[in-house]
């Protein structure tokens, strides 16, 4: 049961043990996809996951909690504050800390814009992965990416990085949005959503592309359930279940918003469903910026020292809905400064473990489809 | 032309010619695709190198590709291994030999050079499979293997659309052909004339492994495939003969679809067919860097269902409007 | 909130007892109840599974959720240190297989019937469970294993 190195074997005549290592420009990561091939049909595919493992979990058992919410930023390192939101509304719940409503408006607005990033990079990144870096699929994601650097350098703004933006505390948020930044968000929502035809004219507009997405990696609702895929992939397979309307936290239960559901189940559907949340998520920016309360982002007095922030013994579960899924925090809290035990529970993990179910059946050509459309990032894997 | 250089020393004499500026065409036309490409995704393309337009880039990546280590995988068959690249480029830089620069001014005039040129290019393909069973690694292999179903099965719709000019102009050969356009380009014969030059752009894109057809170095899954395991002057030689082959097969399309040589007496007979050539080229470039790839079972249907008897057909109502007159 | 109703069926059934997210279960029952919820109460949607380690025993808990009703359900089971093993249930949930795969790897607790139990993040022959109390992280520069006999697999 210790278990050795894995054993690749081609059991018959005509079976290729195809190594998609972990250096591959397709496989959105360190990802190793052992695929037994049959000539161009794959029988078997075994994930070998664990190369960008961290030891996030190991170390939040070693810093104190108000240390510890930039560090899970660099686990979806393409949706950095989701990861921090989730923890610290773990850690508020437990605490019994109450934060002011407009920080919580805050939390919202920048987790709706790096959600927006997010599905850009998904976008052309699928694009590369279908067409090629050397062809039209490169045309896509550098149309993307130039949206997504406008969104960066709003960010950067307001926040001083462009990615990892520190933005979330216990208690609160770090940065407030004044009248300038809030008019900059508008316009800035109302030029990437312009662009959105373009993309989609590239992309599903295109036979091509729906035809290499059409009925592949096609996840049923119960293969959907049993595994757990989170977020747009459960939305794509006919279960309209997103966080933020299930169990709302931050700014959700106030702002109207749809929640994007297909039924096919397949790549197309999973394409449907994102392109959607890119829109559904440029209208709650614009809605949070005219609606954002007043008052203060942080009421706890001044933290002079990290270590005394002590919270009471017991366990809970806070669950944000990330770019990927849903993004959630199990803290078991022994009385101490530190936590006793912090298990993140990943959307991308649960996701990829579908790929030894759906991808057997298809073409070679279909697992980078396939992947790309569950659009896993291996530091939320791996953490 | 060939009157001129007789003999060993002048066939030698030519070759070098001939493969010295179709190798500076070549190299330049990967200059005018990355610059193409860059404007079409919004950015600038080669700048540094030969500022303020980059013209030295294709000479820095050539000294650069030559100076690198020469290696040869011990588990690679030794012969096919170094003979791919050779194959891939040779017939494609052999086939700029045939066509017309001026009226009779051919570097081989045959009677049958159009079908020569056809056949040469299907050489091309032999080279990349040699490449692909020769490295011993089986991501090259499952490009071999693409390579046989996709590529060779392109090549039949491709040979039926050359034939429609062939049979317009009642010749294979390509100066006799292009004299038979004096009246009316071939691509402006009704029907026939854009069916073919349509089937003979797709079986070009297939050929050459241009997006949306480029599914043997489908670059995002097989990385590379067939010269995954090339490196240094190797490498270069097959980059460049997939562009000479393109080149070339450009350069075929304007020859015996858009009057080669032909045009205004303003401008030499080559600068016409090196501009349609050109033109040709930018033509394919646009497609390939706006489209997504298909995907192997998707092309090969295309090809099968709809190249081949469409290729047919419009043989068929060609051969009957010839016969007819 | 974990569902009273719920709560009380499995009290009942699998002698459960509650806690804040759901219900401790004794190590047998663990595959029959999640069975039950299932198949006879609804909860078909996996979310999570998780171990932690207490003074004296580790913890081994599952996340199942009914999509219908909303509710999320943990359900817990207390696994001896000297002797950790508990049943899997992969094939109850398929989602379980990794989640059960990572807590093996990292915390040592093996599962009867399990497909196919081997590390997941940690490299195969990796010595020790890295969660566990025990593995130090104690050097200055780094962290490395201490090589303590009794964790290695």
């Amino acid at each position: 049961m210790s278990g050795g190195p894995i054993e690749v074997v081609e059991r018959e005549f005509g079976e290729l043990a195809l190594n998609m290592g972990p250096q591959h420009p397709s496989t959105h990561g360190v990802l190793r996809l052992i695929l037994h091939l049959s000539g161009e049909t794959v029988i078997k595919a075994v994930p070998v996951i664990g190369y960008l493992h961290r030891g996030v979990e190991k170390l939040s058992e070693h810093l104190t909690y108000d240390q510890l919410a930039p560090v899970y930023e660099r686990d979806d390192y393409l949706a950095p504050t989701a990861n921090s939101n989730a923890y610290v509304l773990a850690v508020e719940r437990l605490g019994a800390i109450a934060v002011p409503r407009r920080a919580q408006w805050l939390r919202a607005f920048v987790s709706e814009w790096q959600r927006v990033s997010s599905h850009l990079v998904w976008l052309g990144t699928l694009g590369l992965d279908l067409g090629g870096a050397l062809g039209g699929g490169t045309t896509l994601y550098m149309y993307c990416f130039r949206e997504r650097e406008k969104i960066l350098d709003f960010l950067e703004e307001l926040t001083g990085t462009r990615f990892h933006t520190n933005f979330n505390l216990i208690g609160g948020a770090r940065y407030d949005l004044d009248a300038a930044m809030a008019d900059k968000s508008n316009a800035l929502a109302a030029s990437v959503e312009a662009a959105l035809p373009e993309l989609w004219s590239m992309s599903g507009g295109n036979p091509i592309f729906s035809e290499r997405t059409r009925s592949v990696g096609t996840i049923s609702k119960d293969l959907a359930m049993g595994v757990g895929v989170t977020g747009p992939t459960l939305r794509a397979s006919g279960i309209a279940y997103d966080v933020r309307k299930a169990a709302p936290y931050d700014a959700y239960a106030e702002l109207p918003f749809d929640v994007i559901s297909r039924t096919a189940g397949d790549a197309e559907a999973r394409f449907q469903v994102r392109m959607d949340e890119i829109r559904v998520s440029l209208k709650l920016v614009r809605s949070i910026v005219d609606g954002l309360p007043a008052g203060p982002i942080f009421a706890r007095k001044p933290l002079k020292n990290p270590k005394a922030t002590k919270i009471p013994s017991g366990e809970v579960y806070a669950a944000v809905e990330s770019p990927r899924g849903e993004l959630g925090f199990h803290i078991v809290s022994d009385g101490s400064a530190k936590p006793l035990r912090l298990k993140i529970n990943a959307p991308s993990f649960k996701n990829l473990q579908v790929v030894t179910h759906i991808l057997p059946g298809g073409l070679v050509a279909d697992v980078v489809a396939t992947l790309g459309s569950l659009d896993p990032v291996l530091g939320d894997v791996d953490r | 032309m060939s009157a001129l250089f007789t003999g060993w020393t002048g066939a030698l004499a030519l070759s070098t010619v001939v493969i010295g500026v179709a190798m500076t065409f070549v190299a330049y036309m990967t200059w005018l695709e990355r610059k193409v490409a860059a404007r079409m995704q919004n950015r600038i393309g080669p700048y540094e190198v030969g500022f303020p337009h980059g013209w030295l880039q294709p000479l820095a990546d050539v000294l650069k590709l030559l100076v690198k280590e020469d290696i040869t995988p011990r588990a690679a068959d030794p012969l096919l291994y170094n003979l791919g690249p050779l194959l891939v480029v040779v017939p494609a830089l052999v086939g700029f030999a045939f066509l017309p620069l001026g009226k009779g001014l051919a570097i081989v005039d045959h009677p049958y050079s159009f079908l020569f040129f056809t056949a040469l290019a299907s050489l091309t393909l032999l080279g990349i499979f040699a490449a692909g069973w020769a490295s011993n690694n089986k991501y090259a292999l499952l490009s071999a293997l693409r390579m046989v179903a996709m590529a060779a099965s392109y090549e039949v719709p491709m040979i039926l659309a050359l034939l429609i000019p062939a049979l317009l102009a009642g010749s294979f050969q390509l100066t006799a052909v292009v004299e038979a356009q004096r009246g009316l380009w071939f691509i402006g014969y009704p029907l026939v004339g854009q069916l073919a030059f349509g089937i003979f752009l797709l079986c070009a894109l297939a050929e050459g492994n241009k997006s949306p057809l480029d599914i043997l170095d489908a670059e995002s899954e097989l990385v590379a495939a067939y010269n995954v395991e090339y490196s240094g002057i190797k490498f270069a030689l097959f980059y460049a003969g997939e562009y000479a082959h393109t080149l070339a097969l450009c350069g075929l399309a304007a020859t015996v679809f858009f009057g080669g040589y032909l045009g205004p007496a303003f401008l030499p007979g080559f600068v016409w067919l090196t501009g349609k050539c050109v033109v040709l080229f930018v033509l394919i470039l646009w497609i390939r860097w706006s489209l997504m790839r298909m995907r192997i079972d998707q092309a090969i249907r295309i090809n099968w269902m709809f190249l081949l008897p469409a290729s047919l057909a419009n043989l068929l109502i060609a051969a009957s409007w010839v016969v007819r007159d | 909130m974990p569902a009273p109703e719920v709560v009380a069926a499995l009290r009942t059934r699998f002698s459960a007892t509650p806690f804040a997210l759901g219900v401790e279960l004794p190590a047998t029952e663990l595959l029959t109840a999640l069975r039950a919820l299932r198949d006879a109460h609804g909860y078909r949607y996996y979310v999570l599974g998780t171990g932690t380690e207490r003074e004296t025993a580790f913890e081994v808990l599952h996340a199942v959720r009914n999509l219908e009703s909303g509710d999320t359900l943990f359900v817990k089971v207390a696994v001896p240190k000297d002797a950790p093993e508990v049943d899997s249930i992969a094939f109850v949930y398929a989602g379980a297989e990794w989640q059960e795969r990572e807590i093996w790897d990292l915390f040592g607790v093996g599962f009867k019937a399990h497909p196919d139990l081997r590390r997941i993040l940690m490299p195969d022959d990796y010595p020790g469970h890295p969660l566990r109390k025990s593995f130090a992280m104690d050097t200055p520069w780094g962290y490395r294993p201490a090589p303590a006999p009794e964790d290695a697999s």
